[in-house]
């Protein structure tokens, strides 16, 4: 029988990056120009961060990112959260202001993968996992933070 | 009527047993799934960046393909495939410029004329079956069998290519109907199982899947029926951990809908797979009386 508990701690987390890139422009301009959203409609309602399935464990709040990206507040390319987003687009359906946050979060990805920047491991998996583990969470993972 | 199936990876390695439920049924309602001659990965995750058409192409070949073989549609069986080719469909329609570079790089095949329709085998079950023709095909009905229906995100967003009601989806609370089955409302059914982070945050999957399951348990479900075989790995492998991280936790056992229709309509249960469940789903179907 497959699915017995595993209680050995892994090393696996999602990636944190220090090094900020450098940017060529705005930050802003550089995000609006790769999602193609209007994040300046953004009023800081918060329907989108209380939507969000992962907003407990983020260090930034959905909304919060969008302030910083207008404050062009490079910081942001630091968050946690532009990594534990699952592209799960609730914060897409409901946004008031029909701004598709989960392509936001994934050119703020962009940004920093286009700079050659990626720190996905998945030597922490056991051999079971390796087989058991359906191939699209491996091939959706490596699309996300490899790129 | 013999439809085009693509596989996609996962229906080939984890999640047999979904394709062979799946072929079972449309055997058994007169229908039958026919794979095609070539098909290539399809990426998992929709691109999502205004400039990244390369991401594209991997969809726009297996598409290019069906179209080869002179079908006018495709049925999917994994979410996430059916939700990538169709992103992919709806942006060589709505650019033509996009279709012309994308059919220009890969030169070395046919160009693409958007003339196929991408169906998740849902769709297919519920708007060329339908469901009423279905229900009078029960043999077993699931009487007595509280069932969670859970969506998950890629069936149902973006709305563009939704096959359902973004918010507040219908089709597995029909289909449980249409089965003899008790649906068990939650509103967790639509909220992400935690997907890939199952790999690099595992106790964020079990969390997930604590969180989608005890609510679902609270209100009296036996088990939970769904399509996606990630949300079936992370809400039955995840969700038998987590029972080592909450206190009385007991994970309940989890369906893809594909098996528990071949169980209503009588077929051989060996097909299921049960075995490859963490959760063991036998238990409650000898309990109810679905299984003998």
């Amino acid at each position: 029988m497959s699915g017995k508990v595993d209680t050995e701690d892994t090393e696996c987390h999602t990636k944190e990056i220090t090094d900020i890139p450098k940017l060529d422009g705005s930050l802003v301009e550089e995000v609006m120009a790769l999602c193609e959203e209007n994040i300046f409609g953004c009023y800081q309602c918060g329907t989108c961060s209380a939507g969000c399935p992962f907003v407990l464990d983020m260090d930034l709040t959905p909304d919060e990112v969008i302030h910083y990206i207008i404050n062009d507040n490079l910081d942001v390319l630091k968050s946690k959260t532009i990594w534990l987003c699952s592209s799960c687009f609730v914060c897409a359906e409901r946004c008031p202001r029909d701004i598709n946050i989960t392509k936001v979060m994934e050119a703020l990805r962009q940004i920093i993968l286009r700079k050659n920047i990626d720190e996905t491991d998945i030597s922490c998996l056991s051999d079971k996992e390796l087989r058991e583990i359906p191939q699209m969470a491996f091939v959706s993972l490596f699309r996300k933070n490899i790129g | 009527m013999e439809m085009l199936y693509y596989p996609g990876c996962t229906l080939k390695t984890s999640a047999v047993n979904l394709e062979r439920t799946a072929f079972a049924i449309a055997e058994a309602l007169g229908h039958s799934l026919k794979e095609m001659d070539e098909w290539n990965c399809c990426g998992v995750v929709a691109s999502l960046t205004s400039d990244d058409l390369m991401h594209h192409l991997a969809p726009l070949r297996n598409l290019i393909h069906a179209q080869d073989e002179g079908k006018d549609s495709i049925v999917t069986l994994c979410d996430m495939c059916c939700n990538t080719l169709k992103q992919t469909n709806l942006r060589v329609k709505e650019s033509e410029d996009d279709l012309a570079t994308l059919n220009d790089f890969m030169d070395l095949e046919n160009d693409y004329s958007n003339s196929v329709k991408v169906l998740h085998f849902l769709e297919f079950l519920r708007d060329e079956v339908g469901f009423a023709v279905l229900k009078k095909k029960v043999k077993q009905p699931l009487k007595g069998l509280k069932l969670m229906p859970y969506y998950g995100c890629t069936m149902l967003r973006p709305r563009e290519v939704a096959i359902d009601d973004a918010e507040e989806p219908v089709v597995l609370h029909d289909l449980i109907r249409a089965l003899g089955g008790e649906v068990v409302d939650n509103p967790y059914k639509i909220e992400c199982c935690g997907s890939y982070k199952t790999i690099d945050e595992k106790e964020l999957a079990s969390n997930r899947a604590y969180r989608i399951s005890s609510f679902a348990v609270e209100r009296g479900a036996d088990a939970i029926m769904l399509s996606c075989p990630l949300c079936r790995y992370n809400l039955d492998v995840r969700g038998k951990e987590a029972e080592s991280m909450f206190e009385n936790y007991k994970q309940i056992p989890i369906f893809y809908y594909t098996q528990l229709v071949a169980l209503a309509l009588g077929l051989d249960a060996d097909i299921c797979e049960f075995e490859r469940n963490a959760v063991d789903p036998v238990p409650v179907l000898k309990e109810k009386g679905v299984m003998q």
